[in-house]
C-alpha cells in the first residue's frame, strides 16, 4: 500500500484548526452528523419524558407547563435541528461530490458558512432551553405565540437563522449537480440519491424564505404589534397558518425526499439488481417537490376555510399520494430476479417500506375532508406523521448511515448488533405508534398533558414500547460510533456491499482528502448489475 | 360484525352523519389493508425468493426494470381507489356543512380554559352543552382569546374557534346521553383540562330544561349553590379543593389563609376577605398571587351577585378548623 493510500480526509491534515476551518465537504458532513445526532438524542429524550408522563392519565411526573415545553422543544429540535439539516447536511455533504466525481461541492466556503450559520442558530435554540423553554408548539400558532411569556423570540430567531443555512446548502447542491459532474455523467446516469438531493434543494431554496418571512412577521408582531395576525388591529390569525404551512408542507418533502434517495441506493445495491423504473423515480421526485407546494390547506381543514378551498386542497393532496405509491412498488420490484442480501442497511430499507407504506396510506385517510374533520389534531395525526418522519425518514437515515459507514469512515460496525438493533427499532416503533392510530380514532386529542381514563390502556402500551424504541435507537447509533473506538478498520479498497456508484468504485475508504487521486472515468451506470459484476470486497 | 368493528375503532355514533363517515373510514381501511398486504407480501416473497444463498456466486442479474402492464396497474388501481375516496369524502363533507333550516342555534365561546354556551331563549351554561335529540343543532363558534377547537368525538365533528370570525358546525344527535367535548387546538397551560360535556335530552325534557335555565338554583342555600358553581363555572379547571396547586392557588389554601395577608407578584399584599375574593373573580389580573401566572379570565358578566356570594360562601366552608 502506497503512502498516499494511507492518507485520508480524516487523518490529513491534522489539528483542531484544520477541522474548524476545513473546506472539505466530508469533514463538514461529519460535523453535521455529530451535531445532528446530538440533537436527535436530545429530542428523543424529551419524547421519552412525554411518553412516561402519558403512561397514566394525571399529572404524574411533570406539570402541564413542563409537558407543553417538552412537546414544543421535541418538535422544534427534531424538525429544525435534526431532520431538515441532518440528512442533506451529513449524508448529502459527504456523498454528493463523491457521487458526481467532483473534488468538492461547488462553493466549499459557502458550505462551511452554512455549517456555522446552522450552529449559530442552534445556539439560540439551546439558549431557549436553558432560559426556560418555549410552550407554543413547534407550529407557533398565533395569537397564542404572540401572547405567550415563554421564549418565543429566541426560538423563532434560531429557526430564522437556520433557514439561511438550509437555503445556502440547497444553492450549493444545485450548483454542484449542474456544474460539477464528470464528463459522461449525464442526468440519467446520476445515482437517484443525487436526484433526491436535487429535488430537496429546489424545495429548500424556494420554500424556506417563506418560513423566514413568517418568523420575522411573528417577531415584529411581538415587538411592535404591527397587527398582521392580531384581530384587534384588523389582522388575521388564520393568515399565519397559511404562511406557516406554505413552508411547512413543502418542508415535509425536504424531510422525506432524501430518504427516498437513500432507499433508491440501498435496495439496488443490496439486491444487486438494476433499479425498477429509474426515470419514473427521478421525475416523480421533482413532481412531488412541485405538487408539495399546492397542498398546504390540508393542514387547515377545520380552520373554517371555504368549502371550495377544502375540496381543491383535498383533490390536489391525492396527486402526491399516487406517484409516491408507484415509487413503493418500484422499490419492491427492484428485488425481482436479484440477489438479495440481508445486511443491516437492507433491513432498514425493508423496515422503511413497511413503515412508510403505513405512513403513506394513513395520509389517504387524512386527505378525505369528511374523515379528516374527525381525525384532525388527534393522535391519528401524531401517529401518521411519525410513521412518515420517523418510520420513513429516520429509519432511512439509519439505513443510509449503515450503508455508507464503512465508505465514509473506513471502519465497520458489528453487523449482528446492527441487525438486532434494527429489529428493535422496527418492533419498538410499531409498538409505540400503532396504538396511537386507535387513540386518535377514538377521539384522543394531541398536545394533552393529561387525559381521560378511557385512553389509559393504549397510552400505557405506547409508553412501554417507546422505551424499547429509545433503547434500540441508542444501541444502533452507539454500535456505529463504537467502530471508531474499536478501530475495526476496513481495507481502503473495500467495497463491502458491491456498490456501483463512483464513491464505491473510484475512491478509497475513507476517501482521499481530494476525493479521487485522478479524475474518475465513468465505466457504467449507477445500477448496471445486468452488465458488470462488481465483487463484494470486505477485508479488515 | 361491522358494528363490533365500528365500536372497536370509534366512539359511539351519535350524529346523523357519523355512520357515513365511519363507512368512508372502513372503505379506505379495507382498501389500505389490501394494498398494504400486497406491498408486504411482495417485499417478503421477492426478498426471500431471490435471496443471495450461501456460497452462491455473484452473477449478472436481470436487466428487467419496467413493465408497462404492471406500472399502469399500479397507477390505475390506486387512482380508482382515491377517486372514490375523494368523491365520498366530499359528499360526506357537504352533509356536514349544509345546515338544515330548522336548526336551533347555540352560541359557543371558547376562552382559556372553558366553554360558554348561550341558548336561543336566553340563559347560559358553562362546560355543559345541553341539546335536544333528533333535532338539528347549529353551533356558532368563536373565541375570546387564543385559538381553540371544539371537538365532539361521538358526533365526528370539530371546528376551530377563532377570535375574529364565526365558524359554524351542526349536528343532529340521534341518541340521548352524556358525551365528551375536547379542545383540540393547543391553547396553553390548561389545554388538556379544557373539556366539557354535551348532554343530549329528549326534546320535551330539553324544552323543560331550557325554560327553567337560570332559575332552578334560586332556592338553594348559598354554600350549596357555590359548590355547584365551582364545577359548573369551571373553577375546578384551575383551582383544587385539596390544597394542591394547579394553574391557580387551591381554594382550600385560600380558605385556610382567611384573614391573613396574601402576597402578590408585584410585592404588594392584602388581607384575604370577602371583597378580595369578589375582586379576584371579577378582576383577576389586577392582583396576581406570587408564584402563579396571571392567566385567569374575568368572570364579569358571567356571574350574578348571588352567584358571587355563593362562591364566597362555599370557599369559606372549606376550612373546617375555623368558624368564620
Amino acid at each position: 500500500m502506497s503512502e498516499n493510500m494511507k492518507q485520508n480526509y480524516l487523518n490529513h491534515p491534522k489539528g483542531i484548526m484544520s477541522w474548524l476551518l476545513t473546506l472539505d465537504h466530508k469533514r463538514i458532513g461529519l460535523m453535521y452528523l455529530v451535531s445532528g445526532i446530538l440533537f436527535f438524542f436530545l429530542g428523543g429524550l424529551l419524547a421519552l419524558v412525554m411518553r412516561f408522563e402519558l403512561a397514566a392519565p394525571g399529572n404524574d411526573i411533570i406539570s402541564n407547563e413542563i409537558y407543553n415545553n417538552a412537546y414544543t422543544l421535541h418538535g422544534a429540535i427534531m424538525i429544525f435541528l435534526f431532520i431538515i439539516p441532518a440528512i442533506p447536511g451529513a449524508l448529502g455533504n459527504i456523498l454528493l461530490p463523491l457521487m458526481v466525481g467532483a473534488k468538492d461541492v461547488a462553493f466549499p466556503r459557502l458550505n462551511l458558512a452554512s455549517f456555522y450559520i446552522y450552529s449559530f442558530g442552534a445556539l439560540f435554540a439551546l439558549y431557549t432551553i436553558i432560559n426556560g423553554g418555549v410552550d407554543t408548539g413547534w407550529t407557533f400558532y398565533t395569537p397564542y405565540s404572540t401572547q405567550s411569556s415563554s421564549n418565543v423570540v429566541p426560538m423563532t430567531l434560531g429557526i430564522f437563522i437556520i433557514g439561511f443555512s438550509s437555503i445556502l446548502t440547497g444553492l450549493n447542491f444545485i450548483a454542484t449537480v449542474h456544474k460539477m459532474r464528470i464528463p459522461g455523467l449525464t442526468w440519467y446516469k446520476l445515482p437517484l440519491f443525487v436526484w433526491a438531493l436535487y429535488g430537496t434543494s429546489l424545495v429548500q431554496i424556494t420554500a424556506t424564505p417563506v418560513l423566514a418571512i413568517t418568523m420575522v412577521l411573528l417577531m415584529l408582531e411581538r415587538f411592535l404589534g404591527i397587527g398582521i395576525f392580531d384581530p384587534a388591529l384588523g389582522g388575521d390569525p388564520v393568515l399565519y397558518q397559511h404562511f406557516f404551512w406554505f413552508y411547512s408542507h413543502p418542508a415535509v418533502y425536504i424531510m422525506i425526499l432524501p430518504a427516498f434517495g437513500i432507499i433508491s441506493e440501498i435496495i439496488p445495491v443490496h439486491s444487486r439488481k438494476k433499479i425498477w423504473g429509474y426515470k419514473f423515480i427521478a421525475y416523480s421526485t421533482l413532481s412531488i417537490a412541485f405538487i408539495g407546494f399546492l397542498v398546504w390547506g390540508h393542514h387547515m381543514f377545520t380552520s373554517g376555510q371555504s368549502v371550495f378551498s377544502q375540496i381543491v386542497f383535498s383533490f390536489i393532496t391525492y396527486f402526491v399520494g399516487i406517484p409516491t405509491g408507484v415509487k413503493i412498488f418500484s422499490w419492491i420490484l427492484t428485488m425481482y430476479k436479484g440477489q438479495v442480501s440481508f445486511t443491516p442497511p437492507m433491513f432498514y430499507a425493508l423496515a422503511f417500506l413497511f413503515l412508510f407504506t403505513i405512513g403513506g396510506l394513513t395520509g389517504i385517510f387524512l386527505g378525505a375532508v369528511a374523515l379528516d374533520i374527525h381525525l384532525h389534531d388527534t393522535y391519528f395525526v401524531v401517529a401518521h406523521f411519525h410513521y412518515v418522519m420517523q418510520g420513513g425518514t429516520i429509519v432511512a437515515f439509519l439505513g443510509g448511515l449503515h450503508h455508507w459507514w464503512p465508505k465514509s469512515f473506513g471502519v465497520m460496525y458489528n453487523q449482528t448488533i446492527a441487525n438486532i438493533a434494527a429489529l428493535g427499532v422496527f418492533i419498538g416503533f410499531n409498538g409505540t405508534f400503532f396504538p396511537q392510530f386507535l387513540l386518535g380514532l377514538r377521539g384522543m386529542p394531541r398536545r394533552y398533558a393529561t387525559y381521560d381514563e378511557q385512553f389509559v390502556e393504549l397510552h400505557s402500551y405506547s409508553t412501554f414500547w417507546s422505551g424499547i424504541l429509545g433503547i434500540s435507537i441508542f444501541i444502533a447509533v452507539m454500535n456505529l460510533f463504537w467502530s471508531f473506538i474499536k478501530r475495526n478498520k476496513v481495507d481502503p479498497g473495500s467495497n463491502p456491499w458491491g456498490g456501483m456508484t463512483l464513491e464505491w468504485t473510484h475512491t478509497s475508504s475513507p476517501p482521499h482528502p481530494h476525493n479521487f487521486e485522478e479524475e474518475p472515468v465513468l465505466q457504467h451506470g449507477p445500477y448496471d448489475y445486468d452488465k458488470v459484476i462488481v465483487q463484494k470486497t470486505y477485508k479488515k | 360484525m361491522l358494528d363490533r368493528l365500528t365500536e372497536f375503532f370509534f366512539p359511539k355514533q351519535v350524529s346523523t352523519y357519523a355512520s357515513d363517515i365511519d363507512s368512508l373510514y372502513f372503505f379506505i381501511f379495507y382498501s389500505s389493508v389490501v394494498l398494504f398486504f400486497i406491498v408486504v407480501f411482495g417485499m417478503v416473497y421477492l426478498s426471500i425468493k431471490y435471496r443471495h444463498r450461501k456460497g452462491e456466486e455473484l452473477k449478472l442479474t436481470s436487466s428487467k426494470d419496467h413493465s408497462n402492464l404492471l406500472e399502469s396497474m399500479f397507477f390505475i388501481i390506486p387512482l380508482i381507489l382515491v377517486s372514490i375516496t375523494f368523491v365520498w369524502g366530499i359528499r360526506s363533507y357537504l352533509k356536514m356543512v349544509i345546515v338544515p333550516d330548522d336548526a336551533i342555534e347555540i352560541k359557543v365561546t371558547g376562552q382559556s380554559w372553558f366553554w360558554t354556551f348561550d341558548y336561543p331563549d336566553g340563559g347560559t351554561t358553562l362546560n355543559e352543552l345541553v341539546v335536544p335529540s333528533n333535532k338539528p343543532v347549529k353551533l356558532v363558534l368563536s373565541s375570546k382569546d387564543v385559538l381553540h377547537s371544539f371537538f365532539i368525538p361521538v358526533m365526528r365533528s370539530k371546528m376551530d374557534c377563532l377570535p375574529n370570525r364565526y365558524n359554524i358546525m351542526w349536528f343532529d344527535a340521534t341518541k340521548e346521553g352524556v358525551y365528551d367535548i375536547f379542545c383540540t387546538e393547543y391553547c396553553g397551560t390548561g389545554h388538556s383540562q379544557m373539556g366539557a360535556k354535551v348532554i343530549v335530552m329528549q326534546p320535551a325534557q330539553y324544552e323543560e330544561w331550557a325554560s327553567e335555565l337560570g332559575s332552578e338554583d334560586d332556592d338553594l342555600p348559598l354554600d350549596e349553590l357555590g359548590a355547584k358553581l365551582y364545577t359548573k363555572k369551571a373553577c375546578n379547571t384551575c383551582h383544587t379543593l385539596d390544597g394542591s396547586a394547579l394553574v391557580g392557588p387551591s381554594y382550600l389554601q385560600t380558605s385556610q389563609m382567611w384573614g391573613q395577608e396574601r402576597v402578590f407578584d408585584d410585592g404588594t399584599s392584602t388581607v384575604i376577605d370577602d371583597n378580595y375574593i369578589r375582586s379576584s373573580i371579577l378582576e383577576p389580573m389586577t392582583q396576581i398571587v406570587a408564584g402563579y401566572q396571571g392567566v385567569m379570565p374575568t368572570y364579569q358578566g358571567l356571574l350574578s351577585d348571588r352567584e358571587l356570594d355563593a362562591l364566597i360562601a362555599f370557599l369559606k366552608t372549606l376550612n373546617e378548623d375555623s368558624q368564620i
